[in-house]
C-alpha cells in the first residue's frame, strides 16, 4: 500500500474512532461494518442511506404531527419508536437516546417537551448524518486510492 | 478737568441706574428665557383657555393656604429685593454726589477766603436741593437726597501785577467767568437729577410688576401645558373640584367645579381615585399611584396620578392638588414587556428543566437498561448452568455427587431469584410494572400457595389457611402479583419459623384509612407486639393507587359491599358481560378491601429492625443474614407491589413469638359471569362431575399438616411427595418432576403447586418417566384431557385467574412438565413468584425438530422497521439462511397459516397487530388445532386453506419456536414475551452473535 492509501486509512480509522469515542455511534455500527463483505460491498452505506431516508420521513411526520392543534401522542410515539428502532439498529447512539426521552415525553403527553425533543432529535440526527456522510466520503477516497476492506 | 469729572459721574450714574441682574434674577425663578421669550409668546395664540378657575377660591387659597401665602411672601420678597437694589444704587449715586459737593464746598471756601466780598454775591445762588425729598415720598426709607454742586478747584492765572487795579479787575473777570461755569454745571446737574426723578416716577409700581410676572409665568405654563396629556386640579377637603386644567375638556366649568370625581364620572377606577385622594387628604402626605379608569366617557385609560395635600397656615389639610397624566400606552407597553420577559423566563426555565429531564432520563434509562441488560445477560448463562445441572441430576449419581449437585442447584436458583428480584424492583421503581386485572378466586390462590409451600417444606410446620366467609368467591386483581406477595411472605414466614405453624388469614375489611389500618394491626397483634407501619405509607398508597387506576383503567370505587350479595352476584350469571356494557359494568363493579395476614410462630423481628424491614437489601441483622441467607429484596418487592396495587403492607411482631405481615388490598368484585370474557378454552374443560369443586370454591379452612422429613436429599422426597399427594387426594408420584422438585428443595422458596405431577387416573403416562415428550406433547390427547390431567385442582382450572390468563395459549403440559425439553433450552426459574406455570417456558429440543432440519430451514422475520429488516436479513445471509419477511403480527399469523416455518423472529411492537398477540394466536392454534382465536381477532386463515387441511398438514404438537425481538426497554420485558408464549427473546439491537446463537439453538 502506498503512502496515500495508508494516510487515508489512518484518517478513516481515526475518524471512525472519533465517532465511537464521541458517542455518535456504538458497537452496533461495527456490527454493520462486519456484515459488509465482497458480496455486499456497500452494505453499510445502503443501510445508512435507508436510515437517512426513513429518519427524514419520520422527522417530517413528527413535525407535522406535533404541529397539529390536538396532538396525537400515540402517532408521535409510534414514529419515535420507529426512529428509535432504526437508530438502534445502525448504532446511532445519540439519536437513540433522544428517542427514549422523546418517548417518555409522549407518555406524559408533554407537548412542549415533545417539541423540544424533536428539535434536539433533528439536530442530533443531522449531526450524525453529517458525520456519517463524512465517514463515507473518506471511505470512498480510501477505496478510490486503492484501499480495500477489511483494512 | 471739569469735563472729565462730569463724564465720570454721568457714566457711573447711567451704568448703575437700572441694573440688569435684577431682572435676570427674577426671571430665572421661572426659567424664563429672556431673549425672545416674549416674542415667542406673542406669536402663540391661546385660542381657548382650558383653565377653569374658581377665583374666589384662589383668593382664599392665597389668603389662607400656606402655599398661597408663601407664594405671596416670595413675590414680596423679590420685589423688596429689587427695591433694595434700587436703593443701593441711589445711595451710591448720592455718595458720588456728596463727594462732589464736598469738593465744591472746599473750592467755594477757598474762593470765599480769597474774595470775601464776591462771596456774598454768589452765595445767594448756592442752595441745597433735595431732589428726592418731595417727589419720592413713596419710599420713605430712602434718605433725602442732598444736592450739591461740583466745584472745580481752579487756579486763576492773572497776568497783572498783584494788588494793582488791573490785577483785581482781571481777577474779578475771571471769577465772574468761573461763577458762570459753575452756574452752568449746576443747571446740568439739576437737569440730570430731574431726569432721574422722572425715571423713578415712570418705574412701574410693584403690583403692576408682579402681575406682569405672573402673567408671563401663566403664559409659559399655558404654553407648556397646551399639548400635555395632563390634568391638573385642585380639590377642596370634600374633594370637590375648585380648579381644573384639562387639555381635553369634556365638561363645562359648571359640570366640574364644585363636584367630586364620583359625581362626575362613573365606571372603573373612579372610586379608587376618589379613595386615593381621600387617603392623601387624611394622611397629609403626597403620593403617586397608577389608576386604570374604565369609564364610558373616555374608555379604558390608565393615569398616573400625583396627589399632594394642601395645608392652611394652621397646618390642617384643606384640599388636595392633583395631577394626572395619561400613561395608558406606557402601561400597556410595560405590561407587554413584563409579559414577554416572564414568558422568556418561563421558556428558559422550561428549557433548562427539559434539558435536565432529558439528561436525567437518559442517565436513568441507561442505568435501568444497564441493569436490565446485565440481569438478562447474567440470567441467560446462569440458566444454562442451572438447567445443565438439573439434567445432570437426573443421571446416575452417587449420593455424594447428588448432594453436591443439590447445593449447586440451590445456589444457582438463589442467584436466579436474586436477579429476578432486581429486575422486578427496577421494574416497579421505573413504573413500567404493569398490573393485570384478572378474575381469580382468593381461596384457590391461598390454597395453591400453601400447597406449594407445603410441597417444599422441610420442617415440621403446620400450614393453615383461614378464609372468612364474607370474602368473595371471585375478585379481580393482579393475581400473579398477589401470589408473588403471598408466596414471598409465606416463604419468609416458613424460613424463620422452626416449629408451630404458618398461616394465612383472609378477611374483608372496610376501606382502610391509615388509622383504620393501624387499628386493625393492633387488634390482630397481641398487645405487646410492636407494630410498625411503613412511613410514607399513605403517600405511596395514593401514588400507587393512582398508578394503578391509570395503568389498568380501573377505577377503584371504595365500597363496603355486602359479600353475601357478591357471592350471589357471582353465582348469578345473568349479569351483562364485561364487553357489552361498560356503564353497567362500572355500576356493578364494587371494590372490596381484603386483608391478608400471614402469621407465624417464628423467631419474630426485633423492634429496632422493624423500620428497615422493608428497605432494599436490608435484613433484620447481619446474623440473620448469615444464618438464613436471602437477598433482603423480598419484602421490599412485596411492599412495592402492594403499594403499586393501592394497598399497604404492615408488620407486627414480637421477638421469639412470631410475626404477622398484613397487607390490605383493594379488589374489584364483578358480577360478570365466570366465563363470559374468557376466550380461554380451559373453562370449558372442567369436569362437571367433579364433586370436590363445589366444596372447594367456598372452603374456609385449609390445613397442611407437618410431615416427617428425614432427609432432604434422597429418601425424603418420595415420602414428602406422597404426603403432599395425600393431602391433595392424589397418591401418585411422578419421577420426572423430581429434578424440578429438587431444584427448589434446598431452599425455602415454595415449589409451585403445579409442578407436582398430578394424575387424575392416567397413571400409564406417569409411569413412564423416561419418555417425557410423549406425555407432554402427545397430539392425540385432546386439550380437555390434558388440562384435567395437569391441573392439580380440577375445579380451579376454569376460574383461576393465573391459569386462564397466562396459559390460555399454552397448555400447562407443555409449559412445565416436559422435563426433557429443558435440556435444550433455558429454564427461567422464577420460583419466587410461585407461578412456574407461567415461567418455565421450555424451548423445543432439537430432536423434535429433526424433520425440519433436513431441509433449508424456513425462517420468518416479523418486523416493521425497514432498517432492522435489512440488518437482520444481512446477518441471516451471512449465517447462510434466507428469511421471509412480513411486517406485522397479522401478516405473521397469515404466513404461519399458509406455510410452515422452523423459526419465527418476532418484533414485539408493531402496527396492526403486535408480536405478543400474534404469538398468542399461533400458540392457540397449536394448542387447539384451529384458528378460532385468530378468526376472532380478524386474522383467520384465508379460504383457500381450510382449517381441516391445515390440521392435516401440521403436526399440531409441534411447537413453532418464536423468538421475540424486544426493544430492550423495560416496557417490552422479556417476561412478558415468555408469558405470551414466546420461547425466548433477543434484545435489540440484534447483533450477529446473538442471532447466531439463537438460530443455532433452534435450528439444528
Amino acid at each position: 500500500m502506498d503512502g496515500v492509501v495508508l494516510q487515508l486509512q489512518r484518517k478513516l480509522i481515526d475518524y471512525t474512532n472519533s465517532l465511537f469515542h464521541e458517542g455518535y455511534i456504538n458497537e452496533q455500527f461495527s456490527q454493520l461494518q462486519q456484515l459488509q463483505d465482497e458480496s455486499n460491498p456497500n452494505f453499510v452505506m445502503e443501510v445508512v442511506s435507508l436510515f437517512f431516508q426513513d429518519s427524514e420521513r419520520l422527522l417530517n411526520e413528527l413535525g407535522k404531527a406535533l404541529g397539529q392543534p390536538v396532538i396525537d401522542f400515540k402517532k408521535v410515539d409510534s414514529h419515535v419508536h420507529q426512529l428509535k428502532g432504526s437508530s438502534s439498529s445502525i448504532g446511532a447512539q445519540k439519536v437513540q437516546n433522544v428517542c427514549m426521552t422523546f418517548r417518555s415525553c409522549c407518555e406524559q403527553q408533554n407537548a412542549d417537551g415533545c417539541l423540544t425533543c424533536l428539535q434536539v432529535l433533528s439536530s442530533e440526527y443531522f449531526l450524525v448524518k453529517n458525520k456519517l456522510e463524512t465517514l463515507f466520503k473518506i471511505e470512498q477516497q480510501f477505496m478510490a486510492a486503492g484501499g480495500s476492506f477489511p483494512m | 478737568m471739569e469735563d472729565y469729572h462730569m463724564d465720570e459721574a454721568e457714566l457711573e450714574v447711567v451704568g448703575s441706574m437700572w441694573p440688569e441682574d435684577v431682572g435676570d434674577d427674577y426671571g430665572s425663578q421661572f426659567n424664563i428665557e429672556k431673549s425672545g421669550g416674549e416674542d415667542m409668546l406673542e406669536e402663540l395664540a391661546f385660542e381657548e383657555d382650558p383653565t377653569v378657575v374658581d377665583f374666589q377660591r384662589l383668593l382664599e387659597l392665597t389668603n389662607y393656604s400656606q402655599k398661597g401665602s408663601s407664594q405671596l411672601a416670595y413675590l414680596v420678597k423679590s420685589w423688596e429685593f429689587k427695591q433694595a437694589n434700587a436703593v443701593r444704587l441711589l445711595k451710591e449715586e448720592l455718595d458720588n454726589l456728596s463727594n462732589l459737593r464736598k469738593a465744591h464746598e472746599l473750592k467755594k471756601w477757598e474762593i470765599q477766603e480769597e474774595h470775601r466780598f464776591e462771596e456774598e454775591r454768589v452765595g445767594g445762588e448756592q442752595r441745597h436741593v433735595s431732589i428726592l425729598d418731595d417727589s419720592y415720598d413713596i419710599l420713605p426709607k430712602v434718605p433725602p437726597r442732598k444736592s450739591h454742586f461740583i466745584v472745580q478747584r481752579q487756579r486763576v492765572e492773572v497776568d497783572a501785577e498783584f494788588d494793582t487795579l488791573l490785577y483785581w479787575k482781571q481777577r474779578a473777570l475771571n471769577c465772574e467767568k468761573l461763577l458762570a461755569e459753575s452756574v452752568q454745571r449746576e443747571r446740568i446737574l439739576m437737569e440730570k437729577l430731574e431726569e432721574n426723578i422722572k425715571k423713578l416716577e415712570t418705574q412701574s409700581s410693584p403690583v403692576e410688576e408682579l402681575s406682569q410676572i405672573l402673567k408671563r409665568a401663566d403664559n409659559f405654563l399655558h404654553f407648556i401645558l397646551q399639548n400635555a396629556p395632563v390634568v391638573i386640579g385642585h380639590q377642596d377637603k370634600d374633594l370637590r373640584y375648585r380648579f381644573i386644567y384639562n387639555h381635553f375638556p369634556s365638561f363645562k366649568e359648571d359640570d366640574i367645579i364644585g363636584k367630586t370625581d364620583e359625581e362626575i364620572f362613573t365606571g372603573g377606577g373612579v372610586k379608587e381615585s376618589q379613595e386615593f385622594k381621600q387617603e392623601v387628604l387624611d394622611r397629609g402626605l403626597p403620593a403617586k399611584r397608577e389608576i386604570t379608569f374604565d369609564t364610558p366617557l373616555f374608555g379604558s385609560k390608565t393615569f398616573l396620578i400625583y396627589v399632594e395635600p394642601v395645608f392652611n397656615k394652621a397646618g390642617e389639610t384643606i384640599g388636595v392638588n392633583y395631577m394626572g397624566m395619561e400613561v395608558t400606552d406606557q402601561v400597556r407597553k410595560r405590561e407587554k414587556m413584563l409579559k414577554l420577559r416572564e414568558d422568556i423566563a418561563v421558556q428558559k426555565a422550561k428549557e433548562t428543566e427539559l434539558n435536565k429531564t432529558i439528561h436525567i432520563t437518559e442517565e436513568t434509562m441507561r442505568a435501568k437498561q444497564m441493569l436490565a441488560t446485565m440481569s438478562h445477560e447474567i440470567r441467560s448463562p446462569l440458566s444454562g448452568v442451572v438447567s445443565m445441572a438439573e439434567i445432570l441430576s437426573t443421571s446416575k449419581l452417587d449420593r455424594e455427587q447428588k448432594q453436591l449437585l443439590d447445593v449447586m442447584l440451590s445456589s444457582g436458583d438463589l442467584v436466579l431469584q436474586l436477579i429476578n428480584d432486581i429486575l422486578d424492583l427496577s421494574k416497579v421503581e421505573s413504573g413500567v410494572m404493569k398490573l393485570e386485572a384478572t378474575k381469580f378466586r382468593p381461596r384457590e390462590v391461598v390454597r395453591h400457595v400453601l400447597q406449594t409451600s407445603a410441597a417444599s417444606l422441610q420442617k415440621v410446620l403446620t400450614l393453615e389457611g383461614h378464609i372468612a366467609e364474607d370474602v368473595p368467591i371471585e375478585v379481580i386483581g393482579d393475581v400473579l402479583r398477589i401470589r408473588q406477595i403471598l408466596t414471598n411472605l409465606i416463604s419468609n414466614a416458613v424460613k424463620f419459623t422452626h416449629k408451630g405453624k404458618v398461616g394465612v388469614r383472609l378477611s374483608v375489611v372496610p376501606e382502610p384509612e391509615c388509622s383504620v389500618s393501624q387499628e386493625c394491626r393492633k387488634k390482630s397483634s397481641s398487645a405487646d407486639h410492636s407494630t410498625y407501619a411503613s412511613d410514607r405509607l399513605t403517600d405511596a398508597k395514593t401514588l400507587s393507587s393512582e398508578a394503578h387506576s391509570n395503568e389498568n383503567g380501573v377505577h377503584c370505587i371504595p365500597a363496603r359491599n355486602d359479600p353475601e350479595e357478591n357471592g350471589a352476584g357471582n353465582d348469578n350469571s345473568q349479569c351483562s358481560s364485561v364487553g357489552d356494557d361498560d356503564e353497567d359494568r362500572r355500576s356493578s363493579d364494587m371494590t372490596v378491601w381484603i386483608r391478608c395476614d400471614v402469621y407465624d410462630t417464628g423467631i419474630g423481628i426485633p423492634e429496632k429492625a422493624l423500620p428497615t424491614l422493608f428497605k432494599k437489601y436490608m435484613q433484620a441483622s447481619a446474623d440473620h443474614a448469615r444464618k438464613y441467607g436471602g437477598t433482603g429484596l423480598g419484602l421490599a418487592i412485596c411492599k412495592q407491589l402492594v403499594e403499586l396495587m393501592g394497598g399497604c403492607l404492615t408488620v407486627s411482631s414480637k421477638e421469639h413469638y412470631g410475626s404477622t405481615f398484613t397487607f390490605v388490598l383493594p379488589y374489584k368484585v364483578s358480577c360478570t359471569p365466570d366465563n363470559s370474557d374468557d376466550s380461554d378454552d380451559i373453562s370449558d374443560l372442567i369436569d362437571p362431575d367433579d364433586a370436590s369443586s363445589t366444596s372447594d370454591i367456598t372452603a374456609g379452612y385449609f390445613e397442611f399438616q407437618p410431615r416427617i422429613s428425614s432427609s432432604l436429599y434422597a429418601s425424603g422426597r418420595p415420602k414428602r411427595n406422597k404426603n403432599l399427594a395425600h393431602n391433595l387426594g392424589f397418591d401418585n408420584f411422578h419421577e420426572s418432576n423430581e429434578f424440578i422438585d429438587r431444584s427448589y428443595s434446598s431452599k425455602q422458596v415454595p415449589l409451585p403447586v403445579d409442578v407436582s405431577r398430578v394424575s387424575d387416573g392416567t397413571p400409564e403416562s406417569i409411569s413412564n418417566p423416561e419418555s417425557p415428550p410423549s406425555c407432554c406433547s402427545d397430539p392425540d390427547r385432546d386439550g380437555a384431557e390434558s388440562a384435567d390431567r395437569f391441573t392439580m385442582d380440577q375445579d380451579a382450572a376454569p376460574d383461576d385467574g393465573p391459569f386462564t390468563n397466562n396459559n390460555n395459549v399454552v397448555p400447562p403440559v407443555t409449559a412445565y412438565f416436559d422435563a426433557d425439553r429443558s435440556r435444550g433450552g433455558e429454564v427461567s426459574a422464577s420460583t419466587e413468584r410461585g407461578k412456574n406455570d407461567q415461567k418455565i417456558q421450555n424451548s423445543i429440543i432439537p430432536e423434535e425438530n429433526g424433520s425440519g432440519s433436513l431441509l433449508q430451514p424456513r425462517i420468518l422475520l416479523v418486523e416493521d422497521n425497514k432498517i432492522n429488516i435489512m440488518v437482520a436479513q444481512s446477518m441471516m445471509k451471512q449465517l447462510g439462511y434466507s428469511i421471509e419477511i412480513v411486517n406485522n403480527g397479522a401478516d405473521a399469523v397469515h404466513a404461519v397459516q399458509r406455510d410452515r416455518y422452523d423459526l419465527v423472529l418476532m418484533d414485539v411492537c408493531m402496527p396492526v397487530m403486535d408480536g405478543l398477540q400474534a404469538t398468542r394466536l399461533i400458540r392457540s392454534f397449536e394448542e387447539t388445532g384451529n384458528w378460532d382465536a385468530a378468526e376472532e381477532a380478524g386474522v383467520g386463515p384465508s379460504s383457500s386453506s381450510s382449517p381441516a387441511s391445515t390440521l392435516d398438514s401440521f403436526e399440531p404438537a409441534k411447537r413453532l419456536p418464536i423468538v421475540a425481538m424486544t426493544a430492550n426497554s423495560l416496557a417490552e420485558s422479556g417476561e412478558e414475551c415468555l408469558a405470551n408464549g414466546m420461547d425466548s427473546f433477543l434484545s435489540k439491537p440484534i447483533t450477529f452473535q446473538k442471532l447466531k446463537e439463537c438460530v443455532e439453538r433452534y435450528l439444528q
